[in-house]
């Protein structure tokens, strides 16, 4: 028997043992999966928590649900990734060997990484939506805020879903106005990027919806500590922004037993092939998902392409063939914008977002760039379309490589 | 896209100016655009901070985060800062002549 093991049964790690037990032969191959928690949960509805949109219920499902006959699930956590002797150790005393790893352990938020971010104010006047706790904790804070400057600052990039601190902040305009305060709220917006939007075609189409919605940018921010007692972040350059909430970001990285197995770069993320997946040091070892150090978004969506693609390559290479450059960095996420509307955005390594119409079979075309009602209930629909479709590693009607088709690119 | 005549060298340059083919760059032309951005006289400290930059863009085909930078050369964020005010990861992608560091959107 040849040995597949998978770490973490997050979005990613599911999909691909979903694929993997339909197009490996269950006669030779075992497959095995791990990971700490029970529980599985639909990251992308964190963001609607604090607003009360989705509760607890609509985020949480038991991992092994979404489990196919056939692949071994072990509940622990991972303490040691030997990739010299091609074995993990686990927490729970178990050694497991294996012929192909795929590590697919994700990221997660490290508040402790910014001085007098993570210490006595978090979770009272400094928060977070990206925790399951966070968002609930919130939820539980904005019920009785009297308003005031809310601050949304993200530490430092990459993160996880890379729009979703902007649909954070243009459902807090929806919210705060639902709830006839928003003219006690100012919104703001301090990121290190040049801008909240950076590519030309999207900066054009969207630059005016964070005008119109009053929501304040600060660009190139580059945290260097909060002073919690003050109620202030501080950047390296000594700019200082205050706030009365601070909702951050906290610095994304990978899990830290990728970091101590030597396998990660300086933020534990696994350096891959762009294409491939394939680790740069161990040629039976991949990474799909947040772990993997690819240039593409860190999100749900782009695990799903990744794995439809990455699932026959993989098989191709375990029968001594070479692997295809197939996978694109194709993304394609709906943003919540608001006052029921969203947006849609798609684009892949080499083509940024792009205004136009995107077909989808059934359901489409949703527009993009564009802020639409369709497009906001896109953004629900996905919910069902996670775990009824994306998780169970079923094939969507879409292409996973990115396609041109309605897309105006002048 | 249009193009600019810096430190005797015709380079292609977007509207941000940073410039859109790395292999264009010369030292010249980083000494000229370091003095646009502020910085009149490089030192070492500046070049080691340029050179990894060029060649961690020649492997990875993009600018480095300011977290890469740091870690690779072991330099401080606050030292970064110092030698690249405002903004080093952007300011040091464009005296090195590559693209601007982006988001997403
Ligand atoms: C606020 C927010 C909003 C988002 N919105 C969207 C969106 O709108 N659209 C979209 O496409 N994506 C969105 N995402 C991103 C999406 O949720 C992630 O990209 C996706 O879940 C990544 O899947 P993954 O399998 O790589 O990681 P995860 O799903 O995080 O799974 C990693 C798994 O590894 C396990 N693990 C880690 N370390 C260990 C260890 N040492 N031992 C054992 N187990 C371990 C964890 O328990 C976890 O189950 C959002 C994320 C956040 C936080």
């Amino acid at each position: 028997m040849k040995k597949l093991l998978i770490l973490g049964a997050g979005t990613a790690g599911t999909m691909a043992a979903n694929r993997l037990s339909r197009l490996l032969d269950a006669s030779e191959w075992q497959i095995t999966i791990v990971d700490q928690h029970e529980t599985h949960y639909y990251q992308p509805g964190y963001l609607f928590i604090p607003f009360g949109v989705y509760g607890k219920n609509d985020v949480i499902k038991p991992k092994r649900d979404f489990m196919p006959n056939g692949v071994h699930l072990v509940m622990s956590a991972i303490e040691a990734i030997e990739a010299e002797q091609n074995r993990v150790r686990l927490a729970n005393g178990q050694t497991l060997g294996y012929d192909f790893l795929i590590i697919a352990t994700g990221a997660d938020i490290y508040p402790k990484q910014t001085p007098g971010l993570g210490e006595d104010e978090w979770g009272k006047s400094i928060q977070t939506f990206y925790s399951f706790e966070g968002a609930v904790a919130l939820h539980e804070h904005l019920k009785h805020w009297p308003g005031g400057r809310l601050v949304l600052n993200v530490v430092e990039n990459p993160i996880k879903c890379p729009v979703a601190p902007l649909e954070f902040l243009m459902l807090a305009d929806w919210f705060f106005s639902e709830k006839g305060m928003r003219d006690k709220v100012e919104l703001i917006y301090a990121t290190p990027l040049p801008g909240a939007f950076t590519k030309p075609k999207a900066s054009k189409m969207l630059g005016h919806l964070l005008t119109e919605k009053g929501i304040q940018v600060v660009p190139e921010f580059m945290i260097e500590r909060v002073d919690p007692e003050a109620k202030k972040i501080v950047a390296y350059d000594e700019q200082e922004v205050s706030y009365d909430l601070l909702v951050s970001v906290p610095l994304n990285m990978g899990a830290e037993v990728v970091g101590k197995a030597g396998l990660g770069d300086e933020l534990n993320f696994v350096p891959v092939d762009k294409h491939t997946f394939l680790s740069t040091r161990f040629a039976n070892v991949f990474a799909l998902g947040d772990a993997a150090a690819v240039p593409a978004s860190k999100a749900g969506s782009v695990a799903h392409f990744a794995v439809e693609t990455f699932g026959e390559n993989f098989v191709r290479y375990t029968e001594g063939q070479a692997l295809k450059p197939v996978f694109d960095g194709h993304a394609n996420c709906f943003i919540e914008s608001g006052f029921g509307k969203g947006l849609l955005i798609d684009f892949n390594y080499d083509t940024e977002p792009l205004p136009g119409r995107y077909p989808m079979p059934g359901v489409g075309p949703f527009t993009l760039l564009e802020e639409s009602e369709a497009n906001h209930w896109g953004k629900l629909m996905f919910k069902w379309m996670y775990w009824h479709i994306l998780l169970k590693g079923k094939e969507l009607p879409l292409p996973a490589q990115m396609s041109m088709v309605g897309k105006w690119s002048k | 896209m249009s193009t600019r005549t810096i430190a005797g060298k015709t380079v292609q340059m977007n509207d941000e100016g940073f410039m859109t083919n790395p292999s264009e760059w010369t030292r010249e032309i980083a000494a000229e655009v370091a003095k646009e951005e502020g910085l009149p006289d490089l030192n070492t400290s500046h070049w080691k901070v340029i050179e990894f930059c060029r060649s961690d863009a020649t492997s990875s085909g993009k600018s480095p985060t300011l977290r890469r930078i740091t870690t690779a050369t072991g330099l401080s964020t606050k030292e970064m800062f110092a030698l690249f005010p405002k903004g080093p990861a952007k300011k040091v992608a464009k005296i090195s002549g590559l693209g601007k560091p982006e988001g997403c959107v």
